[in-house]
């Protein structure tokens, strides 16, 4: 067993079953393409979303501009990420909030059950939050006999069907109307029988469920899209009213935050919220941005509580390449343009994280070796870094992690894979000629199981190529028999 | 262990990580716009915020000191109560009016029809107003619980870019930038306006 020295960076737990998934990419892939409903449902969303940002985009003469300054704000940030924070702390505790620090998801799993038990409640409500997904709080609390309650039309759909989210933003874009309205008349109590499958009649029925809860709630839990150093201001970007709700009416407001989601100053909101919105739902502004710093008295919550989460980032910010994917502000365009996230959907990254994002901060977050097939789930097209408003590159990550995961698996001594065996051969016959010339010839032999041009198995080891990719068929000719006949011909 | 060593470890953790490959702080570079070409309270300006604010489904109308009192009776028709803020301008408040005093509970203001307040800024490019618990603007469950509410912009609160609207609020006030009626579009990707915050957004421009 390694032994774990103070003030090492640290990964994700292996525990933290929303950063593991149950089996690996290719496999969970397989099953969700031959998913027909679930392929119908995401192109039709992605495309919808897709269209929506093209023109949200378009409208800004300086785009451009702003994606640059959103990426060198984190990144200077990064640079000085434990001074930012000491400098947030200060601000909020001035102003009457408590911070707590959690190194990881069990530690402020604790923290957030501590708090819900001395403010005396047996339920909360929540607001959408990727990082209370990531260290699995609804499931903590449960068996603290905690209920928790979400109030994100999209996560209320997850969490009734007993299903988990496919989308940062959109956790339900794997349903469609009709499979909403099953969820809604089996799992709603007192819901209309006659409920149809018109999406305004489902988010009518979604606000009559969850009223009474956000009048009479004691304890809300949110997550933050960003909260300002300077000022000591956390803020939360949604659209239905829910997060407003929950940010202000009961007494008690627990926020988890992951250490990443600072900013220096109040200024840099203005590049945020003008990349945010329209990266993520294609709208020029979000319905309701709330902000709010430490208590004010007379107005929302009298008690404020923020949590500060490490739980696998600091290890993501000792990797000087892969650090970048700590920019992310969550805005889920990358996940829209990505052809194989739109064939795939969510689930078969097994990560709350899924997307060209997921794919590169998981492995990030848990260590490339318990996640060894996401830097993989990529064509590496480049559409998500054109995409990405805060101009992380995506792809040179994924290729970064590729390698890392080889090296890794080297240094390991694990057994060698055949793509290492095969290019150890080739190593040694390309450096003899004649071995090389014999063998380029006798790779027109494959042209005996060519059809049409391709070949579509070949048999192990070379099986693990064509598993997910034809083969080409052999030329004719080799090119050195190509060239010493063209020779002859001038 | 306590909470404070998970705080000394996390700080250390980030230390060490950034000692590993230290970086010079940069100072990043702001190149977009800042300012817009059109100064707070330009027609131009008015038109735009009533063009976005219309493409989200709010109701704007235009109102002067001398028209007010009619374009806000007929932004608060079909109402039975109606809450205000305490610091509303008196010439404002309808007759039938309840002035919030803050102790109305939340099951309470869900019986209150509409509110009408003023606001603290505008953006007219992203269409969005914020409230920021001013005396004219309240507390802020009484702008979120009512199923309607009625706000009163003034033409010279109207700036143009989002920058120049952060640049005029106070951080240390709890905000809400209001940009439409609330919405979602979880089901589908398709836009329903009118979820948990109040259905219907009036805003009334007031010009000189």
């Amino acid at each position: 067993m390694s032994q774990v020295f103070l003030g090492m960076p640290a990964h994700a737990p292996a525990d933290v079953r929303a950063l593991h998934g149950t089996q690996p990419f290719p496999a969970a892939a397989r099953t969700a393409l031959a998913d027909s409903q679930l392929r119908r449902n995401l192109g039709a969303a992605t495309a919808t979303i897709r269209g929506k940002r093209a023109a949200a985009v378009a409208e800004v003469d300086d785009w451009e501009q702003l994606r640059f300054a959103g990426q060198q704000i984190k990144a200077a940030t990064m640079a000085r990420l434990d001074e930012h924070l000491i400098r947030l702390e200060q601000a909020v505790t001035e102003r009457g909030g408590t911070v707590h620090w959690a190194r990881d998801a069990a530690e402020a799993n604790r923290i957030v059950t501590e708090l819900v038990k001395a403010a005396g409640a047996d339920e909360v409500v929540k607001v959408k939050s990727m990082a209370t997904q990531e260290i699995g709080l609804n499931e903590a609390l449960a068996e603290a006999g905690i209920a928790a309650w979400e109030t994100d039309l999209a996560e209320l759909i997850v969490q009734l069907g007993h299903d988990t989210p496919s989308h940062i933003l959109v956790p339900a874009i794997h349903r469609n109307r009709a499979e909403v309205r099953e969820i809604f008349l089996r799992e709603m109590p007192g819901v209309d029988p006659d409920l149809a499958d018109d999406p305004r009649e489902l988010a009518m029925a979604a606000r009559t469920h969850l009223r009474r809860k956000f009048l009479t709630a004691q304890v809300a839990v949110s997550g933050a899209n960003f909260a300002v150093a300077d000022t000591g201001t956390l803020v939360v970007v949604e659209s239905e009213g829910n997060g407003r709700m929950c940010l202000t009416l009961p007494p008690t407001l627990i926020t988890v935050m992951g250490i990443e989601k600072v900013v220096p100053s109040w200024a840099d909101l203005e590049v945020y919220l003008q990349l945010l919105p329209r990266s993520s739902t294609g709208e020029r502004m979000n319905p309701y941005t709330s902000t709010w710093s430490g208590v004010t008295a007379g107005d929302g919550p009298q008690e404020f509580h923020l949590i500060l989460l490490d739980n696998g980032r600091t290890a993501v910010l000792a990797d000087d390449v892969g650090r970048e994917a700590l920019h992310c502000i969550r805005c889920s365009a990358c996940l829209n343009v990505c052809p194989v996230y739109e064939r795939t959907g969510g689930h078969a990254y097994g990560s709350v994280y899924p997307g060209p994002i997921g794919a590169v901060l998981t492995p990030l977050l848990t260590g490339v070796l318990d996640n060894p097939t996401l830097p993989y789930a990529s064509t590496l097209c480049g559409a998500c870094f054109d995409a990405c408003p805060v101009r992380i590159d995506i792809p040179s990550l994924l290729v970064h992690l590729r390698a890392r995961s080889t090296e890794l698996r080297a240094e390991r001594r694990l057994v060698p894979t055949s793509e290492a065996v095969a290019m150890t051969v080739a190593s040694w016959v390309m450096s003899k000629p004649r071995l090389f010339a014999w063998a380029t010839r006798a790779a027109r032999l494959g042209r005996l199981i060519a059809r049409r041009g391709r070949i579509r198995s070949l048999p192990p080891p070379l099986s693990a190529w064509t598993a997910t990719r034809d083969a080409p068929e052999p030329p004719t000719s080799t090119f050195r028999e190509w060239w010493l006949n063209g020779k002859e011909r001038s | 262990m306590t909470t404070g060593s998970a705080r000394d470890e996390v700080l250390a953790r980030i230390r060490h990580a950034l000692s590993a490959s230290p970086t010079e702080p940069i100072e990043p570079v702001r190149g977009y716009r800042r300012t817009g070409q059109y100064s707070p309270g330009a027609p131009q300006l008015l038109d735009r915020l009533t063009e976005r604010l219309t493409d989200y489904r709010a109701a704007v109308h235009a109102a002067t000191p001398r028209t007010l009192v009619s374009v806000l009776e007929a932004a608060l028709d079909g109402t039975r109560r109606v809450l205000v803020p305490p610091g509303l301008p008196a010439e404002w408040i309808p007759a039938s009016a309840v002035i919030d005093d803050g102790g109305m509970s939340p099951a309470e203001l869900d019986a209150v029809d509409a509110v009408l307040t003023a606001c603290t800024a505008a953006a007219a490019d992203t269409g969005t107003i914020v409230v920021d618990a001013s005396p004219d603007q309240g507390r802020r469950a009484i702008t979120l619980i009512p199923d309607r509410h009625v706000c009163v912009v003034r033409a010279a609160q109207v700036v143009q870019t989002v920058p120049e609207l952060l640049s005029r609020v106070d951080p240390h006030k709890p905000l809400t930038f209001i940009s439409g009626p609330s919405a979602t579009s979880d089901i589908e990707l398709r836009r329903v306006e009118g979820v948990h915050g109040p259905r219907t957004l009036i805003v009334v421009l007031l010009s000189d």
